[in-house]
């Protein structure tokens, strides 16, 4: 049990190249949090400096009070889980769990029960005298999340544990996982590029781009207001269509100045409804009706807008420069080529600073 | 799915492979059926007549106690030259995979020794150790050594061990750099994390996972001692002091193209060949299983 507090945490590499250009994170005991972004971004190397496989180049990482950024990975109380299990193949499912134990000097007797245990909740009873290579994927990773158990540690760490899998296993071994923490109570740090995993898994989000913290904070509340555009158009999937706004009819809409101090207008695609209405404050689009993507539950409608040189461009998760996603539940859409006109209330409006650094609240 | 090419024409794939065919067959089947044939020979001291012996050469050799003596040296010598090298190219190996600077410089300088010939390594370690050129025995002997390979015979095998390792050191160290680069980083990382410590990690999973590794250069090792050593063996002792670093391989030569006894030196060459096949047979049957750990 402890916290992990990152303190303007610094990674530059000999050549000079900044990975992570200060960092601010506290995780509170007992919390999961969770670290997303594209790859690149550094959020595995930040996750391996807080498992002392890299060095701490600035700032402090402090574990459970005590700042560790000169002690071996060994001291430090930790589990990891490797994206590819990182399990010794030479040994047996058995032996994968019991060698942390070993190491640490425990004996034999209370080492069978921790590993049978923790096999036990696992489901791998039946595997302990197997080798890694004898077993799926699943499983093999059943058994990386069995070692990491095992050792009881301060502080769980996972580095995209789950992308090696199937996408039906990965949603299960998900669920697995959050409910583990949650019995475990153990706090956790967890890497992943997937926003879906990310908003299911987190206590605390911090969205990562470019070595540096774009936001922190509750997925739901990140979902709801981002912070830049960035987390705008990576939480989220589809993402959030992104406009700019001066000079054509949004701003007019808009109006009463607010519009001036901001740059970018983003609406969710599940804020628009198809209706020939303008809600008071809230903002109406012409369409011409692109394509048509039918999923079950809902219908995504991929509209051209009249001004196509408007769309914003440069972020992960993009659309093509002039389009609009609107999804709408149901299976009832307009035909290809309809001009249609869509809505959101202003409530459902985020509006950003030009450069899409800055949030402005309306 | 079609995996195999079809030659239309009969007769095209025997031309293609006859060159290759024709090389085996003149400068290895033949060599190996005139050495069985001549295995059942024996000649005259003059080479004047010839007799068909049957088995009496091996009968010869087998009750022959210098061939005896021949046997234990040629497996103690490939013992002592398989695990000098093999221990020192996995520390070489092990202390070059680490990350540091100007890495490929002296990992290719440790790779240069397996381009010099066994005779160039026997001539280079002469001037190096020889009793009275060498540049070395100066300081063992200011040491107190009382260093002459020429005449005690413990010496002279010290020094074929020396050099016919030392040669296979490079070899070794390649692969064995080849087999620490194929283990997962983050298995390691895992097993730092797991509270092992540099040498714990070492032997209980470095080592294990290059065990594949490394009893296919034991194999690979012992063969080279066996064989390979001749060029050395016959540039710094020509066998000698007396016998005492004559190997099965070099008795072949001395007796036959020395001491003209051709029938004798058929039959050793026809064991040896017995003992290669035995020995690449091990190493196919291994190589084929890829996995062992």
């Amino acid at each position: 049990m402890a916290n992990v507090t990152l303190r303007n945490v610094r990674k530059t590499y000999l050549g000079g190249f900044e990975a992570i250009k200060g960092v601010n994170v506290d995780v509170a005991d007992g919390q999961f949090c969770v670290l997303v972004g594209p790859s690149g971004c550094g959020k595995s190397t930040l996750l391996r400096m807080v498992a002392g496989l890299e060095t701490v180049t600035g700032g402090e990482i402090d574990i459970g009070g005590r700042v560790v950024n000169q002690v071996e990975p060994a001291d430090r109380d930790i589990a990891m889980v490797f994206q590819n299990y990182a399990l010794y193949p030479h040994m047996s499912v058995y032996n994968n769990m019991a060698y942390g134990l070993r190491n640490r000097g425990m004996a034999e007797a209370e080492i069978k029960t921790r590993v049978e245990e923790a096999a036990r909740v696992l489901e791998l009873t039946s595997m302990l005298e197997r080798k890694p290579r004898q077993l799926s994927g699943g499983q093999r990773q059943r058994v990386a999340m069995g070692r990491a158990i095992v050792r009881q540690p301060k502080v769980f760490l996972f580095d995209e544990p789950l992308s090696n899998l199937d996408a039906k296993l990965r949603i299960a071994m998900r669920v697995e996982i959050r409910k583990l923490q949650r019995r475990l109570n153990t706090t956790s740090i967890y890497v992943t590029h997937d926003q879906l995993e990310a908003m299911t898994l987190a206590d605390v989000l911090v969205v990562m781009n470019g070595g540096q913290v774009e936001q922190v904070g509750n997925p739901l509340a990140i979902y709801e207001k981002p912070a830049t555009t960035f987390v705008a158009s990576f939480i989220g999937a589809p993402p959030m269509n992104l406009m700019s706004i001066r000079q054509d009819e949004i701003t007019s809409q808009l109006g009463d100045g607010r519009a001036s101090e901001a740059g970018i207008l983003g609406i969710r695609p599940e804020d628009f409804v198809i209706t020939d209405q303008t809600p008071v404050g809230g903002i109406a689009l012409p369409l011409t009706v692109e394509a048509i993507e039918r999923v079950g539950a809902e219908t995504f409608i991929y509209g051209a807008r009249a001004h196509d040189e408007q769309r914003i461009a440069a972020n992960p998760g993009e659309l093509p420069p002039g389009e609009v996603i609107v999804r709408i539940p149901g299976t009832e859409a307009p035909a290809i080529g309809e001009k249609i006109r869509v809505a959101a209330v202003q409530a459902k409006l985020h509006l950003f600073s030009s450069d899409g650094r800055t949030r402005i609240e309306i | 799915m079609q995996k195999q090419a079809i030659f239309q024409a009969r007769l095209l794939p025997y031309v293609l492979v006859a060159p290759q065919l024709a090389i085996v067959l003149i400068f290895f089947y033949w060599p190996a059926l005139q050495a069985v044939i001549q295995s059942f020979l024996l000649q005259d001291a003059f080479g004047l007549s010839t007799t068909f012996v049957w088995f009496e050469n091996y009968l010869e050799l087998f009750r022959d106690p210098s061939y005896f003596a021949a046997i234990v040296r040629t497996f103690f010598f490939s013992f002592a030259i398989a695990v000098s090298s093999l221990s020192f190219a996995l520390l070489l190996a092990v202390m070059a995979d680490k990350p540091l600077r100007g890495s490929i410089l002296y990992r290719t300088l440790l790779i240069w020794p397996y381009a010099v010939a066994p005779p160039v390594v026997g001539v280079l370690w002469i001037f190096m150790l020889h009793p009275s050129l060498g540049v070395l025995s100066r300081y063992l002997r200011a040491m107190g050594v009382d260093w002459n390979p020429l005449l005690d015979g413990d010496q002279a095998a010290a020094l074929i061990i020396l050099a016919a390792a030392w040669k296979q050191i490079s070899y070794n160290f390649l692969f064995f750099l080849a087999g620490l680069q194929a283990i997962p980083k983050s298995v390691l990382e895992a097993a730092a994390i797991d509270g092992a410590r540099p040498m714990r990690r070492f032997w209980t999973v470095t080592f294990p996972l290059l065990s594949p590794t490394i009893f296919f250069l034991l194999v690979v090792n012992i063969v080279y001692a066996f064989f390979d050593t001749f060029g050395i063996i016959d540039t710094m002792t020509r066998g000698g002091p007396g016998t005492s670093t004559v190997t099965l391989v070099y008795k072949v030569y001395s007796d036959g193209l020395l001491g003209g006894n051709l029938g004798s030196s058929a039959a050793q060459s026809v064991i040896l060949m017995v003992m290669v096949i035995v020995l690449t047979g091990i190493q196919f049957r291994f190589v084929e299983r890829k996995v062992t750990y």
